[in-house]
């Protein structure tokens, strides 16, 4: 058992698919040289050369298409995108050519590409570093959209990801590049399904990425006052894994949900219209989340702090959501 | 080594089938003109006609195993590359037995037995994704050109300047081919461009770039071969602009506000069909029997594809959301 971070994790599993696969390349701004911008690529420039590890220029949309080109060429592109933020001038590649070309081809072409993109505010960084739009583009059909919230996520999601025939979309919270877990070997990490990360009975608390901690540190403030919090690690924005939320609900009733982008239009929502759709009557109280506030993320510390989901709003909401 | 040949050979058989291929081309959009007022044909449709010397001219020089990149002005492209008149029809009519399966349409045609990677209806989307084909290409050492079709337009677009920085900075093989037809839907190029040769935008990327007649089949033929020569030597990228105009509206819904009758007309007298013809004819290349059956021979065709459409199968509605993703993951 060694004990390595997020980011060795995510360095790691791309290393790996590197030696397995001759297909596999890394392209993005700063991954070579620099050593990525997260440092997640430090040392692979050196290891495998700039043809595989290449530096881009400041084009994201350039880059992102060239990786959707090459995937349909034949390749196995990683691409990484420095924030989600910048994401916003590739969404064009994006959507309209990765996530539509299989099914406007009739199924001749596909897009193998994989995308990996730093999301989540928490450092300081305002308004154009800090925005969680994975919930936006889990509303794209034609994608798979993932967000690894532990360290064996982070490294197992890659290679299954880079497997799937279609355009994946891998969030990485970037506040959780210094988590660090004992990992034994490197798993493959199921990509279709949510994660039970704790057993309860009174509540279901459900959430992904950078919330995934706050939540499991709510969830024991709570069981402390006698509250029995299930956590559920949604770990894949789409598709849903309905089945795995519904059966925490049949169980404990009551849920809350915890999302880092903002409350109009976001997974949350999405999440209560399918419990409501499904389970309405099993409800014994509100739906409830905790999201990002409605404002661009600002800089203070405190103002920052303010907009987050935090662990008091958790333990506030699932209070309120049990009667206590 | 031998130098490569890039010179254009105009026997009576080449002349025929540049002929053959332009008119095919026409004859096919006319039909399809006729079958978008008939209602048979919906959504939006852009015509080629005026352009068919650049598509018939590129496609001379690509192998088989070439890849290409169009955009919602795609028939002529598609059917030049060997897409079948009937699979095109039947795209068109929204039948399951289309070349997109009915998923694409006109803006939308897509085949990968000819390595046809679409039809894209975002101007300049197509330009980075050919690049990445190049690339892959390049990292795989396959020694394939991939030709990029798109139109002046694109040469607002960011992602015309961001994938010609990429392929010259990479070295990628890509055949880039601007289709200047002077208007970006209804706007003049000179109301958009503040530099309005776009062959001189992209030999600032360090790439030749080269400005060629659009209208005149031979010549498109002759640059495409030199490019084409080069870029297999090279395994970089190079640029050819081609000059030329439609003779049509942008689409089906354009009322033309934007440019005078006699602008039209007088392009229309440069006509890539009615020049070629006619100096094939004046030159003793070509006899009028030979125009005759080769109109007969298209005639052919386009019925034949059209009674395909005609009589292929409107996919069930139980299969929406097929291929929306892999059904089994590899």
């Amino acid at each position: 058992m060694t004990q390595i971070s997020y980011r060795e994790a995510v360095r790691g599993a791309i290393r790996r698919a590197m030696q397995q696969d001759k297909r596999v390349f890394l392209m993005g701004e700063d991954v070579g040289h620099y050593g990525g911008c997260y440092a997640v690529s430090k040392g692979l420039l050196e290891e495998f050369g700039p043809d595989r590890i290449r530096d881009t220029p400041l084009s994201e949309s350039a880059f992102t298409g060239a990786g959707i080109g090459a995937a349909m060429g034949g390749m196995r592109p990683i691409v990484e995108i420095m924030t989600c933020n910048f994401s916003l001038l590739a969404l064009d590649q994006i959507m309209n050519n990765a996530a539509t070309i299989r099914h406007m081809s009739g199924g001749q072409f596909n897009v193998p590409i994989v995308i990996r993109l730093a999301t989540g505010g928490g450092r300081q960084l305002a308004a154009q570093h800090s925005h969680s739009l994975e919930g936006w583009y889990a509303h794209i059909p034609g994608i798979r959209v993932l967000a690894p919230g532990t360290v064996e996520d982070a490294g197992g999601m890659l290679s299954a990801a880079l497997n799937d025939p279609d355009p994946v979309l891998i969030f990485e919270n970037a506040l959780l590049y210094n988590d660090t877990a004992e990992i034994d070997e490197p798993v493959d990490v199921d990509i279709d399904h949510a994660a039970v990360r704790r057993e309860g009975n009174n509540i279901s608390l459900i959430t992904y990425g950078g919330s995934l901690g706050k939540t499991l540190a709510a969830a024991e403030q709570l069981e402390a006052d006698g509250i029995s919090a299930e956590v559920i690690d949604l770990r894949v924005l789409r598709p849903l894994d309905d089945d795995t939320i519904l059966a925490s609900i049949a169980k404990t009733r009551r849920c809350v949900i915890i999302d880092e982008g903002w409350r109009s239009g976001s997974i949350s929502a999405e999440i209560m219209a399918r419990i409501i759709e499904q389970r309405f009557w099993d409800l014994d109280a509100p739906l409830a989340r905790v999201c990002s506030e409605e404002v661009p993320m600002p800089y203070a510390k405190h103002l920052e702090e303010a907009a987050l989901p935090s662990l008091q709003k958790i333990v506030a909401a699932a209070r309120a959501a049990v009667g206590r | 080594m031998n130098a490569p040949d890039t010179k254009v050979r105009l026997t009576r058989e080449h002349c025929r089938h540049l002929l053959h291929q332009m008119l095919r081309v026409r004859r096919f959009e006319e039909k399809c003109a006729e079958l978008y007022t008939q209602e048979k044909i919906r959504g939006f449709l852009h015509l080629y006609i005026g352009e068919e010397a650049i598509a018939v001219g590129i496609m001379q020089v690509l192998e088989p195993e070439d890849a290409i990149v169009a955009t919602y002005r795609e028939h002529g492209h598609a059917l030049v590359r060997g897409v079948s008149a009937g699979a095109i029809m039947a795209e068109m009519f929204g039948k399951q037995e289309g070349c997109s399966r009915g998923r694409g349409g006109s803006m939308h045609l897509f085949d990968a037995q000819t390595r046809f990677y679409g039809g894209n209806a975002i101007v300049g989307g197509g330009l980075p994704v050919a690049t990445g084909l190049a690339l892959a290409d390049a990292l795989s050492g396959k020694a394939h050109v991939t030709a990029c079709f798109f139109g002046e337009g694109a040469a607002a677009e960011g992602e015309f300047h961001e994938a010609l920085n990429l392929a010259a900075l990479w070295h990628l093989p890509v055949l880039f081919v601007c289709e200047n037809n002077l208007y970006a839907m209804g706007t003049a190029l000179d109301l958009t461009e503040a530099e309005t040769d776009i062959s001189a935008k992209a030999a600032s990327y360090k790439m030749p770039s080269e400005a060629v007649d659009g209208m005149n089949v031979v010549d498109v033929e002759a640059a495409a071969r030199k490019a084409a020569a080069a870029i297999r030597e090279s395994r970089g990228p190079y640029f050819l602009e081609c000059r030329t105009y439609r003779f049509r509206a942008h689409s089906m819904y354009d009322p033309q506000l934007y440019r005078t009758k006699e602008e039209v007309e007088q392009w229309k007298g440069k006509g890539p069909i009615k020049r070629f013809q006619k100096w094939a004819l004046d030159a003793g290349e070509l006899r009028e029997a030979d125009v005759a059956e080769i109109e007969q021979a298209i005639a052919a065709e386009i019925s034949e594809a059209v009674e395909f459409a005609e009589a292929g199968s409107w996919e069930p509605v139980e299969n929406l959301t097929r291929d929306v993703g892999a059904e089994r993951r590899a």
